[in-house]
């Protein structure tokens, strides 16, 4: 056996190549997963979503009682409601209901509503979009007019004005607010496929023979859709925030022992000298949940676009 | 600078048009129509049939948007169903309350969250930079009632230091002249009454300026860091510009432009966010009005202040337009 060096036979390992480019062939996708998981924000966020979404799904599991439930009704006194005890880790509400197990069901109830607002909003905001920013010309004029037009009223009073239309309930606040995302995704598709429709990758499809629509549906559309998939996850955020203010208002219906958080702070208005955590807890709630999808929309924004990142 | 105004007031008769036809029809589609919505649900078709013919809903539907353009036109927007009174006398009542604490709120806002952003991006990376960074971060996420009711709770009923609701106090005898209380008690020399009135309105327009707040100081932040690295700041430099002026006419000014768009867009959000906060501080502006008028399907005064909102929306954006041109002079030349 000799040390002497020899040519490359068929079965020796490959050299490595002089500095690896560890970005080097992956997708955008891939890349921008990598940058998600170095974001310390992406971890809190996503934790937090995490989380909810779990306590949400299993709330029939977690919650001590129902959420409808009135365990502690014998307990109550009109100015005295019991506070954390071993039977109610949280305490009881004004109507004996237990605080912990409502919250749980209420991230259910918030939850779904959320999602829902947000799903609807999109697959209406996709639909016009698209269609504005697939056909241009007077289509995309009246689709543009019409979302200018609704942008023209702040969204809550759209979504209170829709709600009242169509009557007090928690399908009235899933549509009324998915009614209101529409126009912003919308207009976003639409800005971001004319931007997109102007690259040379298009150009180069069209002269291969590509005919327009395949082109618009399988090039432009998948590359337009960064951007609103970042809006999608910011939009959770306030879709959880203008369902509670619905719900807060009384458009979302129900009773005031529904478990809901937006609902629970409009019973515990009238008790904050008595027991301010009846306040606490859901706004808090909210609150925090709005956090993690902030948290992580902002976080996918910047892995998608590292330009924008704000410094 | 006066054809840029005029073009966009011209701008504006189209988009309120189309809002009122669309105004007009959502009456159309509420449960019930307008008849019912006069009457009750348990009016009697005879009833609901009389009120149709006295009002023409019963006319073809055109006629009947040209008759309630026309009306609108002649500044008659109709009588309040649940309180009797015509809309816009409701209207005159109410309006000053929410730009009384509108203006507050967005005074707050701009008044502490440009300073907060510009000093925090001077700072970059260090404490009051991720002080500034946490707070706008909470600000976006935190609900406005839900913070008006932590500020109600601490403020008012923990340390008593403000009052919890109202405009006024009720031991408070003041007379009103323009419904602005505040500007009424300067007016009228009742100085009492006016500073009683300003203690009523800080907790609603902190918690009402405080998402605003947020959003201005992450824009300022980012903004004027922006430009502190572009190459005319160093270009001014290194020309030997004092500090103090650079920081003044070429950072701050060219810092200013997205601050000032952001500052827009706040106005529906103040809008939105004054239906909410009027209802948890007790307070007597449209927003609560129109809070009461959704469940009375008040339709009239929910038409009405649509509208009235909807033209100051525009106008606020507007005024926008125009700061853009004091701001930057290039803006005026085009």
């Amino acid at each position: 056996m000799t040390t002497e060096t020899h040519a490359l036979g068929p079965h020796d390992p490959l050299p490595a190549r002089p500095g690896p480019d560890p970005e080097a062939g992956a997708s955008i996708w891939r890349l921008a997963a990598r940058r998600l998981r170095r974001n310390p924000g992406a971890l809190v966020g996503a934790t937090i979503i995490v989380l909810f979404v779990l306590v949400a799904l299993l709330a029939p599991v977690l919650a001590p009682y129902d959420g409808q439930a009135l365990p502690g009704r014998a307990q109550i006194r009109p100015t005295y409601i019991p506070g954390p005890s071993a039977d109610h880790l949280l305490g009881l509400d004004r109507f004996g209901g237990d605080l912990l197990s409502k919250l749980i069901w209420g991230a259910r109830a918030s939850l779904t509503i959320g999602v829902l607002s947000t799903l609807l909003g999109l697959a209406g905001g996709l639909l016009l979009g698209v269609l504005a920013g697939a056909f241009g010309g007077w289509v995309d004029m009246a689709t543009m007019r019409l979302v200018d037009l609704v942008l023209s009223v702040p969204s809550l009073l759209l979504a209170v004005s829709i709600a009242a239309v169509i009557g007090q309930s928690p399908r009235a606040v899933v549509i009324a607010i998915g009614a209101v995302q529409v126009p912003v995704f919308a207009r976003l598709l639409r800005g971001t496929m004319l931007a997109q429709r102007g690259q040379e990758y298009v150009l180069a499809a069209r002269s291969l023979g590509l005919t327009r629509r395949t082109v618009t549906m399988s090039h432009v559309l998948p590359n337009s859709l960064g951007p609103v998939i970042v809006q999608a996850t910011l939009m959770l955020a306030t879709a959880v925030i203008e369902a509670a203010a619905l719900s807060f208002l009384g458009l979302g219906g129900g009773s005031p022992t529904t478990a809901e958080w937006g609902r629970m702070l409009t019973v515990a208005q009238n008790e904050l000298e008595v027991a301010p955590r009846l306040a606490l807890w859901p706004g808090a709630c909210i609150a925090v949940t709005a956090l993690g999808f902030t948290l992580f929309g902002e976080a996918l924004r910047e892995a998608l676009d590292p330009k924008t990142r704000t410094r | 600078m006066l054809r840029l105004v005029l073009q966009r007031l011209a701008l504006l008769v189209p988009t309120l048009l189309g809002l009122s036809v669309l105004l007009f029809l959502w009456v159309r589609a509420l449960p019930g129509g307008p008849a019912t919505a006069l009457l009750g649900e348990r009016a009697t078709p005879a009833e609901v049939a009389r009120v149709n013919a006295l009002y023409g809903f019963d006319r073809p539907l055109p006629e009947q948007y040209l008759t309630w353009l026309g009306q609108l036109l002649q500044g008659n927007f109709g009588v309040s169903t649940r309180t009797g009174t015509p809309v816009l006398q409701e209207f005159w009542l109410r309006f000053p309350a929410t730009i009384e604490l509108t203006l507050m709120a967005l005074l707050f806002a701009v008044g502490v969250g440009i300073p907060l952003g510009y000093l925090a991006a001077r700072h970059q990376g260090r404490a009051l930079d991720h002080v500034t960074v946490g707070v706008s971060l909470l600000g976006v996420t935190i609900p406005v009632f839900f913070l008006a009711f932590l500020l109600k709770w601490v403020f008012a009923v923990q340390l008593g230091l403000l009052p919890s609701a109202g405009r006024l106090s009720s031991s408070m005898i003041a007379t009103h002249p323009t419904n602005f209380y505040v500007l009424d008690g300067l007016l009228t020399r009742e100085w009492d009454a006016a500073w009683d009135a300003l203690q009523h309105l800080v907790l609603p327009a902190v918690a009402l300026g405080s998402i605003p707040l947020a959003i201005i100081a992450r824009i300022t932040r980012a903004s004027v860091i922006e430009v502190q690295n572009a190459d005319y700041v160093r270009t001014a430099r290194a020309k030997g510009l004092r500090p103090s002026r650079l920081r003044r006419r070429v950072v701050l000014r060219n810092a200013m432009l997205p601050v000032a768009t952001t500052i827009g867009l706040q106005v529906g959000l103040l809008l939105s966010g004054a239906v909410l906060t009027e209802t948890v501080f007790a307070f007597n502006g449209i927003g609560s009005f129109l809070a009461t008028a959704i469940f009375s399907l008040d339709y009239a005064v929910l038409q009405g202040f649509i509208l009235f909102i909807a033209v100051i929306y525009a106008l606020a954006n507007l005024a926008v337009d125009v700061s853009y041109g004091l701001i930057d002079p290039r803006m005026r030349a085009r």
